[in-house]
């Protein structure tokens, strides 16, 4: 198992090799550059700029040295925000989006697996289809719907919870964005874990432990729920992955300060820097999502034991 | 006289379908006695099976269960789960066909097998694990200590099964139901569990029901049984009176179903048709990145075969002996080594294009006759989809034409042409697989297990089918089975396999009567000590 985490952390490098160049040339094949704008600036002015960040020389060069830097934990200054380099902004972003979108998923596997479980059990029941009803209004229902409806109610009517703002991280501010960002999820893990479920709950050997006169939990529990956690497993790596990585949405709706808005703002603006950082960012936390994931087959199925 | 420990009254069972109510069950009953063992047979539909999951409590949530089973006095049908739960998995157990499936695949069967026991006899963990270990080495699981830690997928088929009769007997039950329990076995291993079984039921003196397709497993085993056929026991007796009076029609058509007859061998003048020398197919298995060199696994070794015009060669093996392997490889369905010669041509080196246009004179049948099919296609379409690939310039209402005369030839309702696959019985899937071979007019025809998911009955019309599409059309068949019985009945020359290698070769009277290599004796007297009236 050691043997086969070392290995998975060997071939992440050529991977996150391949994301940064063809990131890197993609960003560069895109029309205009992080300072042209609309009024146009001093051309004397614009020269000197580029000559301080290195865009005045040849692109593989460029190249070359971004990997350089890369290479020893460097991601530049960004250019549109001036004061700051990429890895400051990312230090003080990444934890507000990545407490936010952590809370939201593991809310959304325990609620959404216990509303999945449920619905299984009284398949075809009340029970069943108002857990039915809320996955599909929860997969439905589009956040930026979701997050102006809490603000209007519960901060702005019922003046229970701030309408945004970050707050230093107070609990109260924490409501709004985590229950927006895990409707959707907890749609989604509800659905998978109900199908899942039912499958599980079909098969030969749930009917043998039932002939065994094994009690509910017993079969429900140890037998039935450890089999249907696959799929969820499965989903829950890449969904990991973009939860913590910010919500571009979520973000901007509610006033917080992490690091969703960079990648379209920075895309928008040529913050050169600034979307490869948020490239590496993504690709890191994909990568090792997914390897949890991996790790996390094994320890359910003994038959996926690796090497 | 022994007391009656399970008694069955008008026990009914009714499912609710999209389609309205299903009557699997109507109105049983039977009984049980200590210490014997009572056979339920009938075909797939009868109830049989339905029969006992409703006394047990194990209908699938739209099957509801009406009547008496009374077990020393208790009603088990609407007993509360909790009540039910103190006699199942105690009292009474039951193990099914499917022994890959049957046991949780997350689980070391020492766990599984400590779960009961500990559950019903409140042990404690070293209490349960020796018990456990004692009842492996009751089933006869070698290593017992060392196999506690195993999972079931590192374990074969028969062995699963052992665990599964040793989960079910570690509680000391009173009556064991056993559901087709070796009917998804290979011959020896179906003897070995039978024996076992056979032995372990004297032992404890437990009563046994026994539900089975395979009367030469109700004769070997079986003190009483019960005939099934559309919900309904149509007779009942002792078992060596039944078979040798059957007094119901059903009866008496389930005993004539057996396969007979024998195939002559064509004139030694036959040209030979298709010829293999040296076969040898071999599989890599692992290999790659950080992972060593591959294992080379030879499924099927320098095997050589010569199937004559209107000749039917039989082969027989266990699964994983390489009998269907070697079928594919003379048909270059899969890449082999050494010679293969087809209408006097070779063709072992030929190329997919080369192969093309002979393909329609080398056609296969396949096992599943639900697997097989397109569900997305019609019988018709099915049948004549080669036709478009070997005759391209027919019209297509030509192409009908000939649908509807394939479908007379398998003797189908040709107006039946187009409806889906899902609308056929198994017997009726299997004439349509047929005759999507043999509307091509091919030469040589695999039949890879053919009959063996089919009901006694079914099978015995498919195998005359068979024989007469052979003597119609000069057809030489390469027909692979485990069922010694039909390939008695169809083949004048059997290979027996194993391994990989054809341990033996020669007429069926020889081969099956006075078979030289252990292996075949082995292989004989599992199937065929049922067959002697015993």
């Amino acid at each position: 198992m050691l043997r086969y985490i070392l290995k998975r952390f060997l071939t992440a490098v050529p991977t996150l090799f391949v994301i940064v160049t063809i990131s890197f040339f993609l960003m560069r094949v895109a029309p205009g550059g992080p300072f042209n704008q609309e009024k146009g600036l001093n051309p004397v002015i614009k020269a000197n700029l580029e000559r301080v960040y290195h865009l005045d020389q040849p692109l593989w060069k460029q190249y070359l040295l971004y990997l350089w830097n890369l290479l020893h934990g460097d991601f530049g200054p960004s250019y549109n925000l001036p004061d700051f380099t990429v890895a400051e902004l990312f230090a003080q972003g990444l934890p507000v989006s990545m407490q936010l979108g952590g809370s939201a998923l593991v809310l959304a596997l325990l609620i959404g697996g216990c509303l999945g479980i449920i619905a299984a059990l009284y398949q075809n029941h009340t029970a069943d289809y108002a857990v039915i009803a809320t996955a599909t209004a929860g997969s439905t229902i589009p956040t930026f719907v979701i997050a102006p409806l809490f603000q209007l109610f519960f901060a702005l009517t019922l003046k229970w919870f701030p309408v945004g703002g970050w707050g230093d991280g107070a609990f109260i501010n924490k409501v709004g964005p985590v229950l927006t960002l895990m409707l959707p999820q907890l749609a989604v893990v509800a659905r998978l874990m109900r199908g899942s479920m039912i499958e599980s709950l079909r098969s030969h050997h749930i009917r043998t432990a039932r002939a065994l006169g094994l009690s509910d939990y017993a079969i429900i529990i140890r037998h039935a729920l450890r089999g249907a956690l696959l799929p969820i497993i499965s989903y829950g790596g890449p969904a990991a992955a973009a939860l913590v990585t910010g919500s571009i949405i979520v973000e901007t709706i509610f006033s917080i300060p992490g690091v969703g808005r960079y990648f379209v703002e920075a895309a928008l603006n040529r913050d050169y820097t600034l979307v490869m950082g948020t490239v590496v960012v993504i690709a890191i936390f994909t990568i090792l999502f997914n390897l949890i994931v991996d790790v996390l087959y094994a320890v359910v199925d003994p038959r996926v034991r690796y090497d | 006289m022994a007391e009656t420990i399970l008694e069955l009254k008008d026990m009914r069972v009714r499912f609710s379908t999209l389609d309205g109510a299903v009557d699997a069950v109507k109105g049983v009953g039977l009984h049980v006695k200590a210490g014997e063992t009572v056979a339920i047979v009938g075909e797939s539909g009868s109830g049989k099976s339905q029969l006992m999951m409703a006394t047990m409590g194990l209908l699938a949530s739209n099957g509801q269960a009406a009547g008496v089973a009374s077990y020393r006095g208790t009603n088990l049908v609407g007993l509360p789960k909790a009540e039910l739960n103190t006699i199942r998995g105690r009292k009474i157990t039951m193990i099914f066909q499917e022994p890959m499936t049957s046991l949780d695949p997350l689980y070391t069967i020492g766990d599984q097998l400590m779960e009961p026991i500990m559950h019903h006899q409140k042990l404690g963990a070293g209490a349960a694990r020796s018990r456990a270990i004692e009842m492996l080495k009751l089933v006869h699981i070698p290593e017992a200590g060392r196999r506690m830690g195993s999972y079931p997928y590192e374990m074969s088929g028969g062995q699963r099964q052992r665990v599964m009769i040793a989960m079910a007997l570690a509680n000391d039950p009173d009556l064991l139901i056993a559901d087709e329990p070796t009917t998804a076995l290979d011959v020896t291993i179906q003897a070995e569990i039978l024996e076992l079984m056979a032995g372990l039921q004297q032992r404890l003196g437990m009563g046994m029901v026994f539900i089975t397709h395979d009367l030469n497993i109700v004769k070997r085993i079986a003190h009483r049984v019960y005939v099934m056929r559309y919900g309904e026991v149509v007779e009942e007796g002792e078992t060596a009176a039944l078979f040798a009076h059957p007094r119901h029609p059903y009866t008496r058509a389930l005993l004539e179903a057996e396969p007979t007859g024998r195939k002559a061998p064509p004139p030694a003048t036959a040209p030979r048709i298709l010829d293999g020398t040296g076969v040898t197919v071999s599989f890599k298995i692992g290999g790659g990145f950080l992972s060593g060199p591959p294992i080379v696994l030879k499924a099927v070794d320098r095997v050589s075969v010569s199937l004559r015009q209107g000749q039917t060669i039989g082969v027989v093996g266990e699964s994983g002996s390489g009998k269907s392997t070697l079928a594919r490889a003379l048909l270059r369905l899969l890449p082999s080594e050494g010679a293969i010669r087809f209408d006097g041509r070779d063709i072992a080196r030929l190329d997919k294009e080369a192969m093309r246009p002979l393909r329609k004179e080398l056609q296969i049948v396949l096992q599943d006759p639900f697997g097989s099919l397109s569900p997305r296609m019609t019988a018709g379409q099915i049948v004549t989809e080669g036709l478009l690939v070997h005759e391209p310039s027919i019209s297509r209402r030509d192409r009908d034409l000939r649908a509807a005369r394939a479908f007379e030839e398998v003797q189908l309702d040709p107006l039946l042409r187009n409806r889906y696959p899902h609308e056929f019985s198994g017997g009726q899937r299997q004439r349509i697989a047929i005759a999507r071979a043999i509307i091509l007019k091919p030469k040589v025809v695999v039949l890879d297990e053919p009959t063996s998911a089919l009901d006694r009955q079914v099978q015995k019309q498919i195998i005359e089918l068979l024989r007469d599409l052979q003597s119609a059309n000069n057809l030489s068949y390469l027909f692979i089975s485990h069922d010694l019985a039909v390939v008695r009945a169809m083949a004048d020359h059997i290979m027996v396999m194993k391994n990989g290698v054809v341990v033996e070769q020669g007429s069926p009277d020889d081969v099956m009567d006075h078979p030289q290599d252990p292996y075949t004796q082995r292989l004989m007297k599992a199937a065929f000590v049922n067959t002697a009236n015993g």
